[in-house]
């Protein structure tokens, strides 16, 4: 039978492999902010995985802010990476050292 | 017997398209590979009964977030060959990282199986009700208790709005738009002049 603990194992797996991701892909942004959203699918599952468990619809209702400030997060990264790219011609993580910080 | 198999179908999908995501070669492929992730996890949650937050996932992430990921990776003439230059020299280093994290939170899982920690006591918070429907169930209280987050959450998408649509803008100098207040602060004695010019002679301009 199916439990809490299969699904918090899914979560598991999926977290780390954005985890991985964001690792393996430490030049390339779009990549990295797909790991980024892949995290934050983890988070969602876990949320209503255990909203499911304890009966209890906060999870889900969690789950939706995490959808919106997601889905915000992709929005404002993909402008600054398109406006990254008009002034420098090329998305690589490594070249974003202009403020010299 | 439906629902063992049905969840690790979407259990194996889910994190197999996930792997592909951060493997594949092409960043079109990998957003391709996400939105499939989504729809398994959207079947995942499902089973689990909230059938609602999967909806909104198709629909926000494969209709919004995954088309706007999609425009931006083929918009942009990016060499992605360049890009993945350090993939085989961070692997070791990246494996390393995942497999400690895989391992602690394999660990934290199984100790929470072992009997969780009481941190409060029963019945000190009281459980959203789920009603007949999940639907109705999340309307009562995403529009009663959680009015003013949800609210926020509004303003944070407003927010997110007009700042991708603020950094995105640009000023283009190469085109001539109409500048409506100009028209409209130009009066008539400033644009026309009365002449009488004389027969055969040109007027002065």
């Amino acid at each position: 039978m199916i439990g809490l603990e299969h699904y918090i194992v899914v979560g598991t797996v999926l977290f780390v492999l954005g985890v991985l991701g964001i690792f393996l892909n430490r030049k390339n942004v779009i990549v990295i902010l797909m790991a980024i959203e892949l995290i934050l699918l983890a988070v969602n599952i876990n949320l209503v995985a255990f909203s499911s468990f304890l009966h209890d619809l906060t999870g889900q209702i969690f789950a939706m802010f995490v959808l919106t400030v997601a889905a915000g997060e992709a929005a404002i990264g993909l402008a600054i990476l398109v406006i990254y790219f008009r002034g420098r011609g090329t998305i690589a993580v490594d070249s974003v050292d202009r403020l010299k910080g | 017997m439906i629902q063992v198999l049905a969840f690790y179908l979407f259990a194996t999908l889910a994190i197999l398209s996930a792997v592909l995501v951060i493997m594949s070669r092409n960043p079109v492929h990998s957003v391709l590979w996400l939105i499939l992730a989504f729809f398994n996890a959207a079947g995942l949650m499902v089973l689990a009964g909230a059938e609602f937050i999967a909806m909104l996932l198709v629909i926000v992430y494969v209709g919004a977030v995954a088309v706007l990921f999609l425009f931006v990776v083929m918009m942009l003439d990016i060499d992605f060959a360049e890009l993945r230059a350090g993939f085989v020299r961070n692997f070791p280093l990246g494996m390393l990282i995942a497999l400690v994290l895989l391992a602690e939170l394999v660990f934290g899982i199984g100790a929470w199986r072992a009997g969780s920690i009481d941190l409060a006591p029963a019945g000190a918070t009281e459980a959203a009700p789920m009603a007949a429907s999940n639907i109705a169930a999340i309307g009562q209280v995403l529009y009663g208790k959680y009015l003013f987050l949800f609210e926020s959450a509004g303003i944070i998408l407003l927010v997110a709005m007009v700042g991708a649509i603020v950094l995105t803008h640009r000023d283009r100098k190469d085109t001539r738009p109409q500048n409506i207040s100009k028209q409209n602060r130009r009066r008539p004695q400033d644009a026309t002049v009365n002449m009488r010019p004389e027969i055969g002679e040109g007027v002065q301009l």
